[in-house]
C-alpha cells in the first residue's frame, strides 16, 4: 500500500509548481496519506477486463476540430498582469 | 398581498408577461430583501443592483412597446460566481482570479438573460467548488438560512442560501459531485443536475471537465423545469455538448407518474446515514407509491467505491486545469519572485487555498509515475463498473431514489479540518457524475429541524422522467413551501 511521506508531497509539489510552508507540507503529508489509504479499497475489485472510463458521454460525439476565430487579442491582454507589444511579460528567463 | 420576493420563477414570468407587474419593481423587491438577509448570509460576492434595475427597465420598455413576453420575463436570478460573465469580475472563490473579468459570457448565463432573466449577483462558493460547505471561499463563510450556525452545503452555498432565503427565486449553481444537490438538500429547496452534455460548459471555469456539470436551483420543481427548458441545448462552443433535443419540461410535469418504475439500492443503505435521514426517506419512498410510482430494489454494487473513484478522478483532472494558474495571463501574480519557475510557485501559493492545494497534490500524485496505473486508471476502471451498475439497474426501473445527503446540515467549522470527513458527505452525490445521469434533490422533511432531500437519478438525457417524479412528490408534500426564519 502507498504511503504518502514528506519525500513524495516535496516530489508532486514541485510537478505541480506549487510552493509550500513547512506547516502545508506537513499537513498534506498526513492527511493525503489518510485519504490515499482510504481509496485503497478499489485495489480490491477486479478491473481485469474493464475499459477505463475518460468521458461521461459515448465516445465519437465530440465536434469535428475544425479552425474557428479565436478571441481578439488586445482584449486577452487586458486580463495580464503583465503585457507589452502585443506579448505576455515574464520574469527574465535567460541571464544576460 | 404576498410580498413580491416570496413569488416563485413562473409566477413572476406569468404577471410580468400580463403587466401586473414591472419587471422593475420584481428586481427592486428582491434587491431590497437581498440586502435585508445578506449581511446574516453572506451568500453573495457581488451584488449588480444598478445593472439588474437597467436591464429590468429595458425588458418593461420592450413589453410595454407590444413584444412578446420572453419564457422567464422579469425574474431574478442569482449567479455562482464560477460562471463567466463579459466584463465583470470572476473570482471562482480565489484569491488567484484577483482582477480578472472575462472577455466573454458564459452559455447559461447568457441564455437565461436572453430568457428575461434578471442577474442580481454573483454567489458565493468554495474555491473552485471543490468543498461541501463553501467554507474554502477566499473572502466569506455563507451561513444556512435555516440555522446560522451551519453550513449551507456546497459548492455552490451561496446561491443555495440565496434561493432559500428569497434573495432570489432561481439560481445557478455547478454540480460535478454534488455542488448543487447537496446545499440544495441542505438549505430546503429543489436542486438540479442535468445529464453530463445538456448544459454548455462554455465560460464556466473548470474543476474537472469530465464531471463538471451547470445546474440549477429553485423552490420547485416547475420553477426548475422552466430554468431547463431555457439553458439545455446544443452548444457548438463546448466539444462535449450533447446534440439531443430539449423538451419543454413544464408540459413534461403534467404527464403525471403512474407505471413510472422507482429503483431503490436498499442494500447500499444500510449503513452510514444518520437514522432520522434514513426514516425521512423511507416516508418519500411511500408517498412515491401512494402517487402511483412501482417500486422495487436495485442493486449498485459498486457504489461502496464511488468516493474514492470520484476524489481520484476529481483530482487528477483538477491538477490538470489549474495548471493554467500560473500568474502569466490573468489574476494574480507574485511580485517579488525572482527567476520565472519562482514566480509560478509563489502566485500559486500566494493565490490557492488550503483545500485547492491539497486536492493539486492529490491529482499530481495519482497522475504521477509509478501511481498512475494504481490510482488513475483504476478510479477510471472503477468508474466504467459504476456507470454500468447504472445500466443494469435501469433495465428494472426508470427512477433511482436515495437521500441526497447522509445527514442534515453540519456546524461551521465542524468538519474544515479533517478532509476526509468531509468528502464522505459526498457519498451519495457523487454517482451521479462519474456515470453522467441527471439527478434532482427535492425537499423531503427535517431532521432536528433542518432540511434534508429526496434524490431522484434519471436515464441519461431523461431529465423529464425526475422532474416528472419530483413534482407529482410536491403536489402529495408541504415540504418545499416551508420557509427559513431569516
Amino acid at each position: 500500500m502507498a504511503r504518502v511521506t514528506l519525500e513524495i508531497v516535496d516530489h508532486v509539489a514541485r510537478l505541480a509548481h506549487l510552493s509550500l510552508t513547512p506547516e502545508e507540507r506537513a499537513l498534506f503529508a498526513r492527511q493525503l496519506d489518510q485519504i490515499v489509504a482510504y481509496a485503497e479499497s478499489i485495489q480490491q475489485i477486479d478491473t481485469e477486463a474493464v475499459e477505463p472510463m475518460v468521458y461521461a458521454l459515448a465516445a465519437g460525439s465530440l465536434r469535428e476540430d475544425e479552425p474557428r476565430p479565436g478571441l481578439e487579442r488586445e482584449r486577452v491582454l487586458e486580463a495580464a498582469p503583465d503585457a507589452a507589444d502585443g506579448l505576455f511579460r515574464v520574469p527574465r528567463v535567460i541571464a544576460g | 398581498m404576498t410580498a413580491l420576493w416570496r413569488l416563485g420563477a413562473a409566477e413572476i414570468s406569468r404577471a410580468v408577461a400580463a403587466r401586473d407587474l414591472s419587471a422593475r419593481e420584481v428586481a427592486r423587491a428582491h434587491l431590497d430583501r437581498l440586502a435585508a438577509v445578506d449581511p446574516k448570509l453572506d451568500a453573495f460576492l457581488a451584488v449588480l443592483g444598478e445593472r439588474a434595475l437597467e436591464r429590468a427597465e429595458r425588458l418593461d420598455e420592450t413589453l410595454a412597446a407590444g413584444e412578446p413576453a420572453p419564457p422567464l420575463a422579469g425574474v431574478p436570478v442569482a449567479v455562482k460566481d464560477v460562471l463567466d460573465m463579459e466584463g465583470l469580475p470572476t473570482t471562482c472563490g480565489s484569491r488567484i482570479l484577483e482582477g480578472y473579468r472575462p472577455p466573454f459570457t458564459a452559455t447559461a448565463v447568457a441564455r437565461l438573460e436572453a430568457a428575461g432573466a434578471i442577474v442580481l449577483g454573483k454567489t458565493n462558493m468554495d474555491e473552485f467548488a471543490m468543498g461541501s460547505s463553501t467554507e474554502n471561499s477566499a473572502f466569506k463563510r455563507t451561513r444556512n438560512p435555516w440555522d446560522l450556525a451551519c453550513v449551507p452545503g456546497g459548492s455552490s452555498g451561496g446561491s443555495a442560501a440565496a434561493v432559500a432565503a428569497g434573495a432570489a427565486p432561481i439560481a445557478l449553481g455547478t454540480d460535478t459531485g454534488g455542488s448543487v444537490r447537496q446545499p440544495a438538500a441542505l438549505c430546503g429547496i429543489v436542486g438540479l443536475k442535468p445529464t453530463y452534455g445538456r448544459v454548455s460548459r462554455y465560460g464556466l471555469v473548470a474543476f474537472a471537465s469530465s464531471l463538471d456539470q451547470v445546474g440549477a436551483f429553485a423552490r420547485s420543481v416547475e420553477d426548475v423545469a422552466v430554468v431547463a427548458s431555457t439553458i439545455f441545448g446544443h452548444d457548438p462552443r463546448d466539444a462535449t455538448s450533447a446534440p439531443e433535443p430539449v423538451p419543454d419540461f413544464r408540459k413534461a410535469l403534467e404527464e403525471g407518474i403512474a407505471g413510472l418504475r422507482v429503483g431503490v439500492p436498499w442494500s447500499f443503505l444500510e449503513r452510514g446515514v444518520d437514522e432520522g435521514v434514513g426514516a425521512g426517506f423511507r416516508g418519500a419512498v411511500a408517498v412515491l407509491e401512494r402517487t402511483g410510482a412501482a417500486v422495487r430494489e436495485v442493486m449498485l454494487p459498486h457504489l461502496p467505491h464511488a468516493i474514492a473513484s470520484y476524489y481520484i478522478v476529481a483530482t487528477a483532472e483538477a491538477s490538470s486545469n489549474l495548471a493554467r494558474y500560473d500568474g502569466v495571463r490573468y489574476g494574480l501574480r507574485a511580485r517579488r519572485a525572482g527567476g520565472l519557475a519562482a514566480m509560478y510557485g509563489e502566485s500559486r501559493d500566494l493565490g490557492f487555498g488550503a483545500e485547492v492545494k491539497r486536492r493539486i497534490i492529490l491529482g499530481t500524485f495519482v497522475l504521477s509515475s509509478g501511481y498512475y496505473d494504481a490510482y488513475y486508471l483504476r478510479a477510471q476502471k472503477v468508474r466504467s463498473l459504476i456507470r454500468r451498475d447504472f445500466e443494469e439497474a435501469f433495465r428494472a426501473c426508470d427512477v433511482i431514489a436515495m437521500p441526497t445527503t447522509p445527514s442534515p446540515a453540519f456546524r461551521l467549522g465542524e468538519k474544515i479540518e479533517d478532509p476526509l470527513q468531509m468528502y464522505l458527505q459526498d457519498i451519495f452525490t457523487v454517482p451521479a457524475n462519474l456515470a453522467g445521469l441527471p439527478a434532482i434533490s427535492i425537499p423531503s422533511g427535517f431532521v432536528g429541524g433542518l432540511p434534508v432531500g429526496l434524490q431522484l437519478i434519471g436515464r441519461p438525457y431523461d431529465e423529464a422522467g425526475i422532474l416528472r417524479m419530483g413534482h407529482a412528490y410536491q403536489a402529495e408534500t408541504a415540504h418545499h413551501q416551508q420557509r427559513p426564519p431569516v
